[in-house]
């Protein structure tokens, strides 16, 4: 396999202009005799196949949830950048670059980076043009905030939502072209097998869920944009259904996975408080902006209620141990240290399996000082959404807070036009590996997934279909579509009627969750992955002879697809594990204890020997993946160490 | 956290397809922590049901933060419970009490059909949408996002509106199973902004034309939408849509949109 990214050469500043200068077109007339499927329909899903449905090509768009609109995408809550310098506080297209791919700690590929900058200040104005109700100041413009420690105001919202807005702003751009017949939209739809002929994409598998139809679509390429995979843990702040199945049944044909290891632990979750709970609740990390973190210097105080310590008992430990930042520190170190007085016996809220895991996230000071009305503006909506879900009122009593599984920075490796190593096979939004680097900043989600989306993916798919022109034409009984949805029924067949059927896929999920969780978190060791290594496939191996599915494949049947994705997770699992005790540095997400600084806080990088992109190719066995390296050249930004003291 | 739980005892609409009949059918939560939400007490159920090989009860739900608008069902004749501004999936067990009865069906109208259980099928929705719920925006074609100003309060109002999930509570709640709440949120939406005004008065006779042929009653001022929706979208948004309604019959009478084909 050969990492080829593609990258056009010259000046950062010009590359991507540079490329679509010199890219392939097709013919306006000629684009509806194409079909593109698109896989997914949140940010980048929704605005890739509104936009090649609008320009002409002919679009078949798949989700499995009940409509576009449902996509996880809705439920970011923060922002997206842009640099638009709106505020005139010298932000630029180079200083979102930079702090990208510094935020990234020099994991992400660095023209990917430059052209996410560039394209951000066009996805605003789209966004604006489609209704989008960001929101203003009282002159009727745009209003900024600073977010998750910028030292600019480049990040644009709409209140706690705005990841609602953007998606309902992608959606009914895709419903629009629904309507004019240009897209196709199947919901209720999941890919299951990939359709590879002669080495190229040609379609997909999918199960109706409605009817449990297994049904085979041809095409003449295929963008997964199906999000991430961070239910492997089981709990994260992701939608019940956001799964790896698409992702990594391409993977499983083929398509290399990158950097599978990085996987971003948001800091400000609503902690667990049993053991049943089904998911886990971000409150937006704006939150650090006013809110003081702080635990009981003393375990004995862990159960005391919190307005019973007194200000000298209390351990400030991020305003302590990173003056200069404080609360606002990146993502990674905030969770890290959460964990870390926990571990300690300093975690604070119920006990579960035998820890306490949360810390105060106080906003007493910052009601003294801005009075409640003004903390009401600011977070009103995520205080609410705290009670519903606690039962406890922030106003009186601290939140608690935890880290959860969040973001996956890894996904399908891809070259700069976000092909996979499979020609006619892309990959955007979150399914991709390529702009985050080993960590992703906060608000830059969204703006992935709409660069990807509105202006990416239009190019790039018709460059492709421009150069490839003519594919041959694939029938439905062509022997490798028969072939690909012979696996599906098979592995159906097999999920329904297991040896010694006697647990649910929930069981088997929880129980790789926490072990993952525990070894594969926050805070990763040689030993523990190596333990992990070895359960895995024990895990694996009891779900396929014990997992219990009630009724047929030919019926709604939300049990069955459940499973289909728990044994999905099942095998993701171990390429996280493997790419975890590969990866011999600490860098970003990744965090290896081995790896650290003398004073054994902070992370250690190690450029000379992993300043490259891992990416694993399917070997035909999931327990030997075959690793390829995507050396990381940064011609302008020589890597430079991240410090938040 | 002190801990309390509770015994459920609840009442299941089951149904296979939208060409049987369905019934309820009576089942046990027990032990059930008053910090489990909602869905998780439901999710308790049916791992049992699955347990002892029987066909576990489906439900829909996604992103459970009350955002995506997947899940719904009726609780004791409100849609999404008895907890005000609150999707079924934030709805937490510490709003019921021990010894609880429930009674549990899908939204009831003919414009979503039921698929199975308290599954519904609001494809109706997207085609509300399709016919004209949008603001025309080629990709890559758009002027600088600051070069109209908006004063707060009507971006303000406009978000208010934009905040609907579509999940499709108002219909549930509705005696004449009326989308106009739905309808008109996004009329409000897109009407506010001066980006919407071009389309403003086709949008709304294409969104209406659509959802009378998607078999939505009218609205007769029940309001019983606006009571029960999570996102306490105003019922105020159905006079603005008349009036935009209104206003384009008389401008052009005979111009009728035609709705889309219904599924």
């Amino acid at each position: 396999m050969e990492l080829n990214s593609n990258e056009p050469s010259g000046p950062l500043e010009e590359r991507w202009t540079k490329h679509r200068d010199h890219g392939k077109l097709v013919n306006p007339s000629n684009r509806r005799n194409y079909t593109v499927i698109v896989v997914g329909s949140g940010l980048a899903g929704g605005a890739g196949a509104a936009s090649l449905g609008e320009m002409g090509y002919n679009v078949k768009c798949f989700a499995f949830q009940d409509s576009p609109r449902r996509a996880h995408s809705i439920a970011a809550q923060g922002g997206i950048n842009a640099a638009k310098n709106y505020p005139n506080d010298g932000d630029s297209v180079w200083r979102l670059f930079y702090d990208t791919l510094k935020g990234g700690d020099f994991r992400g590929r660095e023209s990917n980076t430059w052209r996410l900058a560039e394209i951000s200040n066009g996805i605003i104005d789209q966004c604006v043009a489609q209704g989008v109700p960001f929101a203003r100041e009282y002159g009727g413009l745009l209003a900024n905030r600073s977010f998750g420690g910028a030292q600019v105001s480049r990040t644009f919202y709409a209140r706690g939502q705005t990841g609602q807005q953007l998606l309902i702003g992608a959606y009914q751009a895709l419903e629009r072209q629904i309507g004019a017949g240009t897209v196709e939209m199947h919901t209720r739809s999941e890919m299951l097998e990939l359709i590879i002929v002669d080495g190229v994409a040609r379609g997909i598998v999918t199960r109706n869920l409605v009817s449990g139809e297994i049904e085979a679509h041809v095409a003449d390429c295929v963008v997964l944009a199906t999000g991430g995979y961070g239910n492997v843990f089981y709990l994260s702040t992701n939608a019940k259904g956001s799964n790896c199945t698409a992702a990594w049944r391409a993977h499983r044909q083929g398509a290399a996975f990158a950097n599978p290891c990085f996987t971003q632990i948001h800091p400000t979750c609503i902690p667990q408080a049993g053991e049943h709970q089904s998911k886990l609740t971000l409150m937006s990390e704006s939150l650090r902006n006013d809110g003081r973190i702080w635990v009981p210097k003393k375990k004995e105080d862990v159960t005391k209620k919190p307005s019973e310590i007194p200000e000298e008992d209390r351990y400030y430990y991020l305003e302590e141990r990173y003056p200069a930042f404080g609360n606002l520190v990146p993502r990674d170190v905030a969770s890290r240290n959460a964990k870390y007085v926990c571990d300690d016996g300093l975690g604070v809220g119920p006990e579960v399996a035998g820890q306490r895991r949360g810390v105060y996230l106080d906003f007493a000071d910052a009601i003294e000082r801005l009075g409640q009305k003004e903390v009401e503006d600011r977070y009103g909506n995520l205080f609410e959404m705290y009670e519903r879900i606690t039962g406890e009122n922030p106003y009186e009593v601290p939140m608690r807070i935890y880290p959860a599984s969040h973001y996956t920075m890894g996904g399908l490796w891809v070259d700069y036009n976000l092909m996979t190593t499979i020609p006619g096979l892309f990959a955007a939004g979150e399914a991709n590996f390529s702009d985050h680097g080993a960590n992703r900043l906060g608000a830059s989600a969204l703006m992935q997934g709409l660069s990807d989306g509105y202006f990416v993916l239009p190019f790039t798919v018709g460059n492709y279909l421009g150069t490839v022109r003519e594919l041959p034409k694939v029938e439905l009984d062509h022997p490798e579509v028969k072939g690909a949805m012979e696996r599906v029924t098979t592995r159906i067949d097999k999920l329904l009627n297991a040896p010694k059927p006697s647990k649910t896929a929930d069981e088997f999920h929880r129980e790789l969750g926490a072990l993952i969780w525990d070894k594969c978190g926050m805070s990763r060791n040689e030993a523990g992955l190596k333990e992990a290594l070895e359960k895995i496939p024990e895990i694996r191996e009891r779900f396929w002879e014990q997992i219990k599915v009630p009724g047929t494949g030919e019926m709604f049947n939300q049990t069955l697809e459940r499973a289909g994705r728990v044994a999905d997770f099942m095998e993701l699992a171990e390429l996280l594990c493997i790419d975890a005790l590969n990866r011999e540095e600490s860098c970003g997400a990744h965090f290896r204890e081995e790896h650290r600084s003398e004073d054994g806080k902070e992370a250690k990088r190690d450029d000379e020997n992993f300043q490259y992109v891992a990416a694993w190719e399917f070997s035909g066995d999931v327990s030997k993946p075959t690793l390829h390296k995507e050396p990381l050249v940064f011609e302008r930004l020589k890597p430079s160490t991240r410090s938040y003291k | 956290m002190t801990e309390r739980t509770m015994n459920i005892t609840l009442h299941v609409w089951r149904q296979d397809n939208p060409g049987k009949p369905g019934k309820f059918e009576r089942y046990e939560a027990t032990d059930i922590s008053e910090h489990s939400s909602f869905l998780e007490m439901l999710d308790l159920v049916n791992e049992g049901l699955i347990k002892d090989g029987k066909d576990p009860f489906s439900y829909d739900h996604d992103c459970r933060e009350g955002v995506c608008g997947m899940c719904g069902m009726v609780i004791n004749g409100i849609p999404h419970g008895p907890q005000a501004a609150t999707t079924t999936c934030q709805l937490h067990m510490r709003k019921f009490k021990n010894g609880d009865e429930l009674w549990l069906e899908p939204w009831r109208a003919a414009g979503f059909p039921v698929i199975k259980d308290l599954v519904v099928d609001r494809d109706a929705f997207d085609r509300i949408i399709q016919a004209g719920g949008y603001i025309t925006s080629r990709t890559g074609s758009a002027p600088d996002a600051n070069g109209i100003a908006i004063d707060k309060k009507t971006a303000d109002a406009a978000f208010d509106a934009a905040a609907c999930i579509g999940c499709g509570a108002c219909v549930a709640a509705c005696p004449n199973a009326s989308a106009m709440l739905f309808v008109s949120a996004k009329i409000t939406h897109l009407g506010l902004l001066p980006q919407g005004q071009p389309e403003r008065k086709d949008r709304a006779r294409k969104m209406v034309a659509q959802a009378d042929a998607e078999g939505f009653g009218g609205c007769t001022n029940h309001r019983e939408c606006e009571a029960a929706c999570p996102k306490e979208i105003k019922f105020a948004n159905i006079a603005r849509l008349n009036r935009d309604f209104i206003g384009a019959m008389i401008k052009a009478p005979d111009d009728v949109p035609k709705p889309q084909p219904v599924r």
